[in-house]
């Protein structure tokens, strides 16, 4: 179980941190959001519902738009786009 | 956000409350607690002393898991990721609690002693912000996630009950990093010889330093005349609030302000602007804000229970209760638990540590922290243990009925994060004499301005920790060979 990045398709990215407690998952994304360009779609998995708080906070400050949530069996997926 | 969906089937059965199996496992955990409570009451109704830290902590476990509250992200995710949400709640918690500590020590039942001011409260905070970055939760925070099936933060748990206990009963080598004077300074303190206060650091660090320190409240060394005023005005006002609001326009102006007129597209931001912009900041979670204030509550209802329990026993510590009751063996010399009377965390957890060395022959009570002050109970009569577990308890049952609970298995990197910042969280608790619960949280909203002085260590341990924490990712990303 290692953290795992990787291009999806031109513009759209997947950033994997299951398994992974705080700081990691917010850590890796604000790292990544900051690499991509603009308009670039990541979709983070993740399973750790406090990094959620702080992704969504990222967002809101930043103002990359956190444009879908999916949750099931305690593991989220989510959507971003960079602005 | 223009999207939210849940995989979850809504239609049929499911709808219903009890169409989810992890609402019945969480009816299923409530209902052991109640069952357990009854029967314990059963046998003896003075065990109503142990129930009340059982089912705050509880309350503190739903609360805390409801409003992601993790004390270690207040420092944490402000230099991580630069985000004051946790921060926030923070203060929101220390504003109410103290306006309720003020309350109950109005009441007369107010439980808190002040602690010593000393360098020992910014180095044990530092140490301990630095090893709550790598194990991701603070020590409130590692039980509530191990309660979401978080075995990692077992770990932690695991890791800060044993360092405790090993520390505490150190001697030989570690007996020459104590100055002298610490060493003669215990010998004149008349302790009964079987604690031999002065071999061991942590005895002499205890009977040679702290105790030759002095803590006190704000309201008595400003010397307020009468109860009310010293306890609203000297100790919540002056000592909690104030400060909390002087750091909220700090968190504002630093790491909110800036991506709230911009979102807002505030160009030349007036005095109202920034007051809005101040109430975006606190509300903007509105679950960590909830949580604040319900944790605020609960843990001034908590001094409150137990005082008046106290009141009604006429006892000053459960060890009176439990010698009574004909449970004698997990008792200090003087007849003492560790029982403080409100939201605690680390203490229990070491003497959980120190009752499986017990067990298996590894360990001696002659030494203060146990011998003395707050003996090695069996866990199940363990009062402040049961509330951890309660925590544990309270965020399960909440983490099940949001679907949120996940077994959840730690690789290699995070079981080795847990182990060794679980032992620095360890160490940095037993020099600050508490973590940020005991040394921050319950002494700032009473009037010791000395869980300020532990916030500011913790917040440069967490800001150093962030730190290495970066190289480390550095490291990782350049290993795995992604190019992030």
């Amino acid at each position: 179980m290692a953290v795992k990045f990787e291009k999806v398709a031109d513009g759209d990215y997947l950033l994997d941190v299951t398994g992974y407690v705080c700081p990691h998952p917010q850590m890796y994304t604000k790292k990544v959001m900051g690499k991509l360009e603009s308009g670039d779609v990541l979709t983070l998995l993740f399973d750790n519902p406090s990094s959620g708080e702080s992704i969504i906070a990222m967002c809101d400050s930043d103002g990359n738009d956190l444009f879908e949530r999916t949750e099931e069996g305690g593991t989220s997926q989510w959507k971003i786009r960079k602005a | 956000m223009s999207e939210q969906s849940n995989a979850i089937t809504m239609d049929g059965p499911e709808s219903l409350w009890y169409g989810h199996k992890g609402n019945l496992y969480a009816m299923l955990i409530l209902g052991v607690v109640a069952i357990g409570s009854v029967w314990a009451l059963s046998l003896d109704t003075r065990w109503i002393y142990l129930l009340v830290y059982v089912w705050f902590g509880v309350g503190y476990g739903v609360l805390l898991q409801y409003g992601r509250f993790c004390m270690a992200s207040a420092v944490r995710d402000l230099f991580a990721v630069g985000v004051p949400r946790m921060a926030v709640g923070m203060l929101i918690a220390v504003v109410l609690f103290s306006l309720t500590a003020a309350i109950v020590k109005v009441m007369g039942v107010n439980t808190f002693h002040p602690h010593p001011i000393g360098w020992h409260v910014i180095i044990g905070g530092a140490i301990f912000g630095f090893g709550i970055v790598f194990t991701g939760g603070c020590a409130s925070g590692s039980l509530y996630k191990s309660g979401e099936g978080n075995l990692g933060a077992l770990l932690v748990v695991l890791s800060i009950s044993f360092s405790q206990a090993i520390y505490v009963t150190l001697g030989g080598w570690f007996d020459r990093l104590v100055p002298a004077s610490w060493t003669e300074s215990a010998a004149t303190k008349g302790m009964p010889e079987e604690l031999t206060v002065t071999e061991g650091w942590f005895d002499q660090f205890t009977a040679g330093y702290i105790w030759d320190l002095k803590g006190t409240t704000l309201a008595e060394s400003l010397e307020f005349e009468g109860e009310v005023a010293g306890a609203f005005v000297g100790n919540a006002f002056l000592g909690a609030i104030l400060p909390s609001l002087v750091l909220l326009v700090y968190l504002y102006m630093f790491a909110y302000r800036k991506g709230y007129l911009r979102r807002y597209k505030i160009e030349m931001p007036k005095l109202g602007d920034h007051l809005r912009g101040i109430w975006s900041m606190v509300s903007s979670s509105r679950n960590t804000a909830i949580a604040g204030l319900g944790l605020g509550l609960l843990a001034g209802l908590h001094m409150w229970a137990t005082g008046a329990l106290r009141d009604h026993y006429q006892i000053f510590n459960f060890g009176e209760l439990l010698a009574d009751m004909g449970h004698t063996a997990g008792l200090s010399l003087q007849d003492t638990v560790f029982d403080p009377g409100y939201w605690y965390i680390t203490t229990q957890e070491a003497q959980w540590g120190a009752w499986v060395m017990e067990k298996a022959g590894m360990m001696s009570r002659d030494n203060i922290f146990f011998g003395l002050e707050n003996g090695i109970p069996n866990p199940i009569i363990n009062a402040p243990g049961w509330m951890s577990i309660g925590i544990i308890f309270g965020a399960a049952v909440i983490a099940l009925s949001r679907r949120e609970f996940k077994w959840k298995v730690p690789n290699l990197e995070t079981a080795m994060f847990a182990l060794i910042g679980g032992a620095l969280m360890g160490l940095g608790a037993r020099l600050a004499m508490g973590c940020n619960i005991g040394a921050f949280f319950a002494t700032v909203t009473n009037g010791d301005l000395s869980g300020w002085v532990f916030l500011a260590g913790m917040t440069l341990g967490g800001y150093l920790g962030v730190k290495g924490f970066s190289r480390w990712m550095e490291w990782r990303a350049g290993k795995d060979e992604f190019d992030i």
